[in-house]
């Protein structure tokens, strides 16, 4: 099953980093929890903030967290790190803080005030209190809160992907993307049954403790205790045994970037050089993070780099921009471009190859002669682009109809005839599978998209064994590959689509 | 106790205490609700810290004492027993014995005999206070008290919300406690009748202040309208008169 040689240290990261963050909210959530009885106006404070972080989305709260520690950095100086472990822990903790709290409360709440006043009147110091009386009477409850943390927790970080660290989310994602559904199965799977068992394990501990038996108790740790060496075991048997610290390869969440991914790994691992991919970043933090050395290689586009990454708003040729560009990427973010792979993902118009011969379109310039008669299906984002923009100011492009669709149904309103032209990326592989031609941008309203390898400060070495992909790749090839990825029937993995690129293109 | 007051939260609760109880007294302290009778009581083992006054026993000022070590050797019941329900019986009245480092066979040892001191079934010791009746856990609760032999033994409403056959009983068995053990015994009670029939001295308290202090006939012919509104209530005057009549002289 595709997938799952990645599932082991998947897992183990997935366990680890869910604990890590239980713990981390444990120990904040207690004292918290201790404080506030007699303190109404921290009470409030926190509670109310726990229960904000909560309709906080998961996924919005792990994004914030990278703003938040790039904020960290530039106002302390300090180097933390702003992806990965850092703020998935600190996400995660956050979100697991109001089920503890709420547990703890309500727990220490139920504890009768004749118990507590009979505790100081015997003689208990205040220490023994709090251990032998109020927190072994609210445990029951507090464990409840503990379960329900820690299924939240493990659910949560699957999130933890999106802002590059390891996780059962890499699997979830990158099946996502591919359509590879047994693949996302397999995640999914995984996830909920760690989920499962941990709170059946939790849950015996509970039990056992409401009842004060220490058999459940014991069969509860014991069960912790399998999951977690039973994880640590099965990563530890199928980890990959060279001792060269692996190269991390970052990817975007679409086909073209697992599969570029797999050729430049694979090819590593023929030098002697271990390689794992850190798949399903988001767009913005894959370059953040090469930048910040979190991956070592990523691959990106030149006009996204110029717009996001240096802030640029002007179109200039791309004989013009590249050196520009990377120049800036070197001297603002250390991060060197070290090949141009010889095709390019931009936005772009298609239609139907029939209809292009029909109407003799091979331009946008021809298009806007005969586009009043026709109908254009965009993406959900495309008119709210500068892209767009930019080619109604160059063209005065105007359509018959517009309308926007999910990306699936754009394709199904061209096959069906209720659409003449759509939008899509240059490097598609759905171009390939349903006989589509591209438009060519004849005047450059839009920026060029060349496909880039970008390798993070001081790897020079891979800089110079990477500068071998230089103009290898045409865009056809690449359309091909990423058509085999995408394509409903007779689908290949990532990886196989990267073979039979390699073979194409003699690399 | 000398010049003892009180507030609590802002709103004075004992206003100028001065009192002084003779050891082996059993001392039955009475008055209306929010009268000031439990804090008078914390009082004595530093529950509650007085805001002037000093309070002694045995000469001793109370404030230079540590406070936990003070509680060990004060026996304290209160009503339901405030029983720790995570305990078992016998480590319940063992409590304080496990406070002051005594090993697990002598605690097992002092809580049976405690049990049988305070009339309750050996095979109680290993049940949770869950499993027993009222009058059983506030037994145990007595049995607490007791356990590392106090002289002194503050109780407040230790037999309320009980049958009456039962909270006779058990003030029966308290009062031969209280004899045979040599303890000093402050009670804070709501029926009269124990107060009346069974203390060697009644202490009224009103809006924080004492307004008689005496043996309980002389008390009991007290004039002060708080005193007579709470004697001479027609329950407690018709049992007085009824059940006790021979004693009152």
């Amino acid at each position: 099953m595709s997938g799952l040689a990645a599932l082991p240290s998947a897992l183990a990261a997935h366990l680890a980093i869910s604990a890590a963050a239980l713990l981390l909210a444990l120990v904040v959530a207690v004292p918290l929890a201790l404080l506030m009885p007699a303190r109404p106006w921290l009470r409030r404070g926190v509670m109310g903030f726990a229960s904000v972080v909560q309709t906080v989305p998961a996924l919005a709260l792990l994004a914030l967290f990278f703003p938040l520690l790039v904020l960290l950095r530039n106002v302390t100086g300090l180097a933390v790190p702003s992806l990965g472990l850092l703020p998935s822990l600190l996400a995660l903790a956050l979100y697991a803080l109001l089920p503890l709290l709420r547990g703890l409360a309500g727990g220490l709440a139920a504890v009768p005030d004749g118990v507590r006043d009979a505790a100081r009147a015997i003689g208990m110091s205040d220490w023994q209190r709090l251990f032998h009386v109020e927190l072994s009477l609210a445990a029951p409850v507090v464990m409840g809160g503990v379960r329900t943390a820690a299924v939240w927790t493990i659910g949560a970080a699957t999130l933890a992907t999106m802002v590059g660290q390891k996780s059962l989310g890499d699997l979830i994602f990158a099946g996502l993307q591919l359509q590879d559904w047994q693949q996302v199965l397999l995640g999914c799977v995984a996830a909920a049954g760690v989920a499962l068992l941990v709170d059946g394990a939790l849950g015996w501990c509970q039990a056992g403790i409401a009842q004060r038996r220490w058999r459940p108790a014991a069969q509860g740790l014991i069960l912790l205790a399998l999951i977690a060496g039973g994880v640590t075991g099965w990563w530890w048997q199928a980890r990959p045994a060279s001792a060269t610290p692996a190269v991390t390869i970052g990817t975007k969440t679409f086909s073209e970037q697992y599969i570029l991914a797999e050729l430049i790994a694979d090819d590593l691992a023929s030098i002697g050089q271990p390689a794992s991919i850190r798949s399903g970043l988001g767009s913005g933090i894959a370059f953040q993070s090469v930048a910040a050395g979190g991956i070592d290689i990523s691959i990106d586009y030149s006009g996204t780099l110029w717009t996001q990454a240096l802030g640029r708003t002007d179109t200039p040729p791309r004989d013009v921009m590249l050196p520009i560009l990377a120049r800036d990427l070197k001297a603002r973010y250390g991060v060197t471009v070290a090949a141009r792979l010889g095709f390019e993902n931009a936005y772009a118009l298609a239609m139907r190859r029939t209809d292009a011969v029909r109407l003799g379109v091979k331009t946008i310039s021809d298009l806007a002669r005969v586009s009043g008669k026709l109908r254009l299906a965009t993406d959900l984002e495309f008119q709210s682009r500068a892209e767009w923009t930019a080619l109604q100011r160059s063209y005065g492009l105007g359509f018959a109809s517009i309308r926007a669709f999910t990306p699936v149904l754009m394709m199904a309103a061209l096959n069906d005839g209720s659409a003449d032209i759509i939008t899509a990326y240059s490097s598609d592989g759905t171009l390939v599978g349903n006989d589509l031609v591209l438009i060519t941008d004849d005047a450059q309203a839009l920026p060029a998209y060349d496909a880039l390898l970008l390798v993070a400060p001081g790897r020079d070495a891979l800089v110079a064994r990477l500068a071998r992909y230089e103009g290898r790749i045409p865009v056809e090839a690449m359309r091909e590959a990423n058509w085999q990825a995408d394509r409903p029937q007779d689908k290949r993995s990532p990886a196989q689509a990267a073979k039979w690129l390699k073979a194409k293109t003699g690399l | 106790m000398d010049g003892v007051t009180l507030a609590l939260g802002g709103r004075p609760v004992l206003r100028g205490i001065d009192l002084a109880i003779p050891p082996g007294a059993l001392v039955a302290l009475v008055g209306g609700s929010g009268a000031g009778k439990t804090s008078l009581l914390r009082l004595v083992n530093r529950m509650v810290q007085p805001d002037t006054g000093t309070i002694r026993i045995d000469g001793v000022d109370v404030a230079g004492r540590d406070k936990e070590s003070l509680r060990r050797g004060i026996g304290y019941a209160v009503q339901g027993g405030g029983l720790f329900p995570h305990w078992t019986v016998a480590d319940n009245i063992a409590a304080v014995p496990w406070l002051m480092g005594w090993d697990k066979a002598r605690r097992l040892a002092r809580a049976a005999e405690l049990m049988e001191m305070v009339d309750l079934p050996v095979h109680l010791a290993d049940r949770f206070p869950g499993a027993l009746s009222g009058g059983q856990a506030s037994r145990v609760g007595l049995a607490r008290a007791l356990a590392v032999s106090p002289r002194l033994l503050l109780l407040d409403e230790p037999f309320g919300a009980l049958d009456p056959e039962t909270r006779t009983a058990l003030a029966d068995r308290l009062v031969a406690l209280h004899r045979a053990q040599g303890l000093t015994t402050i009670l804070v009670t709501h029926d009269l009748v124990d107060a009346l029939l069974r203390a060697d001295l009644m202490l009224v308290l009103d809006a924080g202040t004492i307004v008689a202090c005496g043996p309980p006939a002389q008390v009991a012919a007290n004039p002060h309208p708080a005193v007579q509104a709470l004697v001479a209530g027609p329950l407690a005057q018709a049992e007085l008169l009824h059940r006790m009549g021979a004693r009152l002289t």
